[in-house]
């Protein structure tokens, strides 16, 4: 069984009892516990099933690394999957259950399910089975698969996220990823150059792993030297020092994600959970370690076997063994450390199993010394199968797995090697190459990933760079951290030495499988990916059909895809797909390495972004008094703008509906503080205008108004409103409320980028000015009551005041412009005050226009409005494919003028054809309304048997005005097709009939406008 | 996430300030060209694996337009240098070349 | 004008930092050739200034002057007195190519104040705000999160920012949401 040791434990607090829970039952753990050590503490081995086969799993590692040990944490409003036991920190009232079972952990009907479906379930499973026999899969394959699969449980979609997260942007000279001796040494040489330090270490202490492992550094013991060092570190003002933060991922020109878990140890305790560290470095050190690899021995899943390092882990940081008998299986000299830190707390070590025949060095010798069994040129045949390590089949190495001995224990520690954790140097590009002595891949520091100076950025440090042995690893941080300062622009220095003990070792011997010539029972039984089920037998058939590239096999075989990324898989997997292809490893090489090292909430990468803040919303200043009258919103791209103004027992489209009446007989009122309205100023000014509308500008008179149109380079039309000149070399340039920032840009784009000698300047005056729509028979009558209200005002008459005018001056004590264009037909005014005023002077309207039967109206109302008049709507006549010809707008476009942006490309031959479809008015026989976006249908099909289309409309509404639905649409050559009864069938299944008309509804000769 | 130092206001301006903009140095062709040029000159766009000369907006910042020299496979950014001009300065063609000895652009060859 | 308004009418919040909206000021976006003594003399007679270095705002008597472009300056100035320095600029610099507008009313102005100030703009915009990197006078337009913003240092550590009027409540919320109390980082105080 695996329990807590009555000593040992360097992180707990055995006087801090922590009370916790896993799959409702109640347990106990310390302070300073992980979830994994805690749960081993208890005797809970046993902690999830796998992925595929629903196998049992235990806890295989100590830290991110481990595969298995994923629950779900928290409940309610602060639940989340997939989170790692080994990263949790313990706290009291934590939560967890485990995942991937039905109907118990204990008890799983999957595990017995995979028995029969385990054939099927093998590499390319998913490929092969979607071929054949066809309703297999949706019938008897897909129920199965949805059953068992799927990683832990969604949180409930009714529940919004409790905590809160943000970014923080950080600039250094140094970066430092990893707080074990490697990083603190790196971090003391880069600060000892006055360079602007920050080191990040994911876990909640400093010094990684070396307490463990033991050994001198300085004279000190490492725990010692740790602390010593820390504190001098935090003595400095140009080192910054944070723990519980993850170096997520390296990108492009020094740019590097940390993540910090602020209230994952201490959840509610107010600010935010997570937050995302967007830092600028000029040279990051990555002092990441390294992972031990497991060994490819038949049963290295059943629950008891796990990584030698992370069993001493267990023993000496937070006092727990995983078993009492423990068998020790290793191919190098690291794992006999275990076997000493098992021996001092008390637990049985009943063989140590070394693969090489000449077995160990110092360690070794101490290990016997123990008085402990070591037996070399030894293997692990097999560990029976079940919910716990019971016994151990023992082997010679280099054969079949034959002859086998069988022990018993309950407990084996394996160690098949160290890998670097080469993730952050490989995420923007660092090479890697591979060591035939440590049997792994380490980075080959002359191909760094390179930043925008075109040098390299990244250096590693310690076990990260390859060296394994303590001697080897403080001197290759000194080195790095004295480098890394230095390609940061501080002065060089002579890397300092650093005195320490170490033990000699012998070679390592690389091990792939266990034993070396396992037959095909026990390589079916002997997982490399222990998360995706993905076993030595899988990988090997993938090379049997073709699957030479590594990238492919871990696609076909889904090695390495899981959560953990591969971290403990990916080596074993490929030198076992190189021995089956007759490659060397390095020739096979390793798949790409991305970011993030280790999987970050999406909530922190969101940051601030959600709820109120989660996009900026635009309001015009009269806002607040829309939404507290009936406002239904319409988003109009970050803007919000009333859609209609529903009243008490109306629906949105009555409301819509009495708008439309009302304007039209009344008076309505329509914020249009949202329009663009761009100055355009200078000497060059109407030449320009000239090139951006198609239309002239530069003849337009000082006082008056134009209509114009905007077309990009290849001839579209992209925005249009009316124009006005306000002196001799200024313009005002009105835009549509999602053209403002556009085609501002889109000015200045041209000015800077093309006539760059044309003296035009530009300024963005759209929020500068809240401008109010006074529309309908009786908008004359409000203005000049509120001038008369305030003593005087401009002139508002039509002779003062005439169509497509405008004026600068006072209108109820305003000071207001003044614009005499319609976009309804109506008599209407367009006033811009100060945005402001904008509030103060929308109250005035309203209540001065009480007596005229005031109301305001919203969007669907002007949209109603100007289709009723045929006028036309950028974003609905309009979708980027579409020119001003098609839509009758020939009047629009100036022959005079030699060039405008746009003429060249209406000039090319699909431009010019008369088969494009073109702008009619339609009328429903039946005066129902058209669906949006319908399709005419005419005679004969296309080559997909489908009705061949011949138009389709752009815009449909009910208009109250004329009691029946009006639309446009762009038919093919409509204009010549009047009085046609065209079908457009409809998505319900109707056919729709409508007549093609003019697109004018209403006030044909455009009396009403003109009064 | 690449920075760019803007040559207007000396910002080094992360992407998120930025707005790049295609090609840089594009001749612009109006009416009177052929079909071919104008064809060209709307869609024949450079996508070199090495040196490209691009135009990038300091949006999130003074505005300005500028041309970078930039290296689009290893990001290497050789200048950045002013929008008003059709081709690159002699100074910026040589700090290519001497990174990158044989560059060529259009008829230029470094 | 007793009709005029502020974007979120002086509200204000107190956590890590000071948050508040601090109220109408006159603003003037002024376009021209920095190089001449005419637009030079022009800047100075509008707000007893020089015309500022790139990334810098300068103070005068009457109003300041920041650099937004190579040819654009902010003026501020007093709020009621803004149509009459745009008419004196018009006056100035009349024969020169040049562009001034009022822009008063479609800015939303903001300071965050406190010793955490550094940090609650550091969690939102893209700008080392470490010490020494940017200094009293420092004017720095960019990206506040999702919006587009300008911001500078006074003589008193109060930082300054300037955005749309429109997104003026977005900034607010989002300055508050960085200053949560609890939210601290601790590097810069």
């Amino acid at each position: 069984m695996s329990t807590r040791l009555a000593k040992q434990g360097r992180l707990i607090d055995r006087s801090k009892q922590i009370e916790f829970s896993f799959n409702g039952k109640k347990l106990k753990g310390y302070a300073g516990d992980t979830l994994a050590s805690a749960l081993l503490a208890n005797d809970q081995m046993l902690v999830g099933r796998s992925f595929k086969y629903h196998r049992p799993r235990g806890l295989v590692a100590s830290g991110s690394e481990e595969p298995n040990a994923l629950v779900g944490l928290g409940s309610s409003d602060r639940f989340e999957p997939n989170q790692r036991a080994t990263t949790t920190e313990l706290f009291s009232g934590l939560s967890a259950q485990s995942q991937n079972h039905w109907p118990s952990l204990e008890y799983d009907v999957g595990e017995l399910n995979s028995k029969f479906f385990s054939r099927f379930l093998t590499a390319g499973f998913y490929y092969k089975m979607f071929i054949h026999p066809r309703p297999f899969w949706k019938h008897v394959y897909e129920p199965f698969i949805r059953q068992s699969a799927g990683l832990g449980k969604a949180p409930d979609k009714e529940l919004k996220d409790a905590d809160t997260y943000e970014h923080f942007y950080y600039f250094c000279d140094v970066l430092v990823i990893g707080g074990g001796v490697a990083g603190l040494q790196a971090a003391k040489s880069a600060a000892a150059t006055g360079a602007k330090v920050l080191v990040l270490e994911e876990k909640s202490y400093w010094g990684g792993r070396t307490p463990v492992d033991g050994g001198t550094i300085e004279g000190l013991d490492a725990e010692a030297w740790i602390a010593k060092t820390v504190a001098e570190l935090e003595a400095m003002d140009n080192v910054t020092l944070r723990t519980r933060t993850m170096g997520a991922g390296v990108y492009d020109h020094g740019y590097i994600l940390g993540y910090e878990r602020l209230t994952d140890h201490a959840p509610g305790q107010g600010g935010p959970r997570h937050r995302l560290w967007r830092i600028r470095a000029t040279q990051t050190v990555t002092a990441t370690g390294a992972i031990e690899r497991p060994l490819s021995f038949a049963g290295n899943d059943v629950p008891g076997v796990m990584l030698a390092a992370s069993m001493r882990d267990y023993v000496v940081n937070w006092g727990v063994t995983p078993g009492q008998k423990v068998v020790v299986a290793t191919n190098n000299d690291d794992a006999y450390r275990t076997a000493i830190s098992l021996h001092e707390a008390g637990v049985e070590v009943v063989r140590v199993l070394d693969t090489r025949e000449s077995g160990g060095g110092d360690l070794a010798d101490k290990v016997r010394a123990l008085g402990i069994r070591v037996e070399c040129g030894r293997a692990i045949a097999k560990v029976k199968d079940g919910k716990r390590v019971t016994k151990v089949a023992i082997c010679a190495q280099n054969g079949e797995g034959g002859a086998r001995e069988e022990i018993e224990a309950d407990a084996v520690a394996m160690s098949g090697g160290w890998s670097p954790v080469v993730h952050l140097w490989s995420h923007c590009g660092g090479k890697l190459t591979w060591d035939d002595a440590q049997a792994h891949f380490r980075p080959d520091p002359e191909r760094a990933p390179t930043g925008h100076d075109g040098k390299p950025f990244v250096v590693t440090a310690g076990c990260a760079s390859g060296p394994l042995t303590l001697s080897a690893v403080m001197a290759d941080a000194a080195a790095a951290g004295a480098k890394a300062a230095e390609a940061a622009g501080r002065p060089a220095q002579s890397v300092v030495e650093v005195a320490t003990s170490d033990l000699t070792e012998a070679p390592m011997e690389a091990v792939w499988m266990m034993p070396a010539k396992a037959d095909i029972k026990l390589r079916m039984k002997t997982w490399l990916d222990y998360q995706n089920d993905v076993k030595v037998s899988d990988v090997q058939l993938a090379a049997r059909e073709g699957y030479e590239s590594v990238e492919h096999t871990k696609r076909y075989t889904t090695l390495g895809m899981a959560t953990d990324q591969g971290k403990l898989s990916n080596i074993n997997g490929l030198a076992i797909l190189a021995d089956s292809l007759g490659a060397e490893i390095p020739q096979v090489g390793t798949t790409t390495f991305r970011p993030p090292y280790h999987p970050i909430s999406m909530a922190s990468i969101a940051g601030e972004a959600r709820g109120e803040i989660f996009q900026p919303l635009r309001k015009t200043p009269m806002y607040d008094w829309h939404d507290s009258n009936g406002a239904h919103w319409e988003p109009v791209g970050h803007w919000r703008r009333p859609y209609a103004y529903v009243r008490a027992g109306e629906s949105v489209h009555d409301a819509v509906n009495r708008e439309v009446k009302n304007t039209r007989e009344n008076l309505g009122l329509l914020d249009a503080s949202t329009l663009g309205k761009l100055i355009v100023k200078g000497p060059d000014a109407g030449k320009f205008l000239d090139m951006l509308y198609t239309n002239m500008m530069s003849t337009l008179k000082i006082g008056k108004c134009r209509y114009g149109l905007m077309c990009s380079e290849n001839g579209f039309l992209d925005d249009d409103g009316v124009v006005a000149r306000i002196d001799e070399d200024t313009w005002l340039c009105h835009t549509t409320t999602g053209g403002a920032d556009r085609i501002h840009a889109h000015m200045e784009e041209w000015l800077q980028t093309e006539w760059w000698d044309w003296k035009v300047y530009v300024t963005n005056a759209t929020e500068q000015l809240a401008q109010v729509a006074v529309v309908g028979p009786n908008a004359r009558k409000v203005l000049e009551k509120l001038n008369a209200n305030a003593g005087g005002g401009m002139d508002l008459s039509k002779e003062a005041l005439a169509f497509m005018e405008w004026k600068d001056g006072e209108i109820g004590g305003f000071k207001a412009r003044a614009y005499r264009i319609s976009f309804s037909g109506e008599l209407s005014y367009e006033i811009a005050v100060a945005a402001s005023e904008g509030q103060a002077f929308w109250n005035a309207l309203v209540e001065a226009g009480k007596e005229f039967g005031v109301m305001p109206y919203g969007t669907e109302c002007l949209h109603i409005l100007r289709a009723e008049k045929g006028f036309i709507m950028i974003g609905d006549e309009t979708d980027g494919t579409v020119i001003p010809q098609d839509l009758g707008l020939h009047w629009a476009l100036s022959k005079k003028k030699e060039d405008y942006l746009g003429k060249r490309a209406q000039q090319r031959s699909h431009m010019a054809d008369p088969d494009r479809w073109q702008l009619v008015g339609l009328e429903t026989v039946d005066g129902s309304v058209l669906p949006d976006g319908a399709y005419a249908v005419g005679n004969g099909t296309n080559a997909n048997g489908q009705k061949n289309t011949i138009g389709r409309v752009t815009s449909t509404y009910y208009s109250a005005t004329v009691g029946r639905g009006i639309a446009m649409g762009l038919v093919k050559h409509g204009p010549k097709r009047m009085g046609e009864v065209l079908d457009f069938p409809g998505t319900d299944g109707k056919i729709y009939k409508a007549k093609i008309v003019e697109p004018i509804f209403y006030d044909k000769d455009g009396e009403k406008q003109n009064v | 996430m690449l920075i760019l130092e803007c040559p207007y206001c000396g910002v080094k301006a992360e992407e998120t300030e930025l707005h790049g903009g295609g090609e840089a140095h594009l001749k612009r062709f109006g009416p009177g060209s052929s079909d071919d040029e104008f064809h060209d000159y709307l869609f024949m766009k450079e996508n070199p694996r090495g040196v490209h000369l691009e135009r990038w907006r300091h949006v999130n910042g003074c505005g300005k337009w500028f041309h970078a020299a930039r290296c689009t496979q290893t990001l290497e950014v050789f200048a950045t240098y002013s929008a008003q001009t059709t081709e690159p300065p002699q100074e910026v063609k040589d700090k290519i070349s001497a990174k990158r000895p044989g560059w060529t652009w259009r008829e230029f060859e470094g | 004008m007793s009709n005029a308004v502020s974007a979120l009418g002086g509200a204000s919040f107190a956590g890590l930092a000071k948050v508040t909206d601090t109220g109408l000021g006159g603003m003037i976006t002024l376009r021209g050739d920095f190089a001449s003594a005419k637009f030079q003399a022009a800047v100075k007679a509008a707000t007893g200034t020089e015309v500022p270095a790139t990334r810098k705002i300068v103070f005068g008597d009457t109003g300041a002057a920041a650099w937004m472009s190579p040819d654009e300056l902010l003026l501020l100035v007093d709020y009621d007195g803004v149509d009459a320095v745009v008419a004196k600029l018009g006056e100035d610099l009349a024969g020169e190519h040049h562009m001034a507008v009022n822009v008063s009313d479609a800015r939303a102005c903001f300071s965050v104040s406190g010793d955490a100030a550094c940090e609650v703009i550091a969690k939102v915009a893209p700008v080392d705000l470490d010490d020494g990197q940017f200094l009293a006078g420092d004017f720095r337009r960019t990206r506040f999160a999702q919006v587009a913003g300008a911001f500078w240092l006074d003589e008193a550590g109060v930082f300054h920012i300037v955005c749309f009027r429109s997104v003026g409540e977005y900034m607010f919320n989002l300055l508050k949401a960085a200053a949560h109390p609890q939210s601290k980082v601790g590097v810069y105080a």
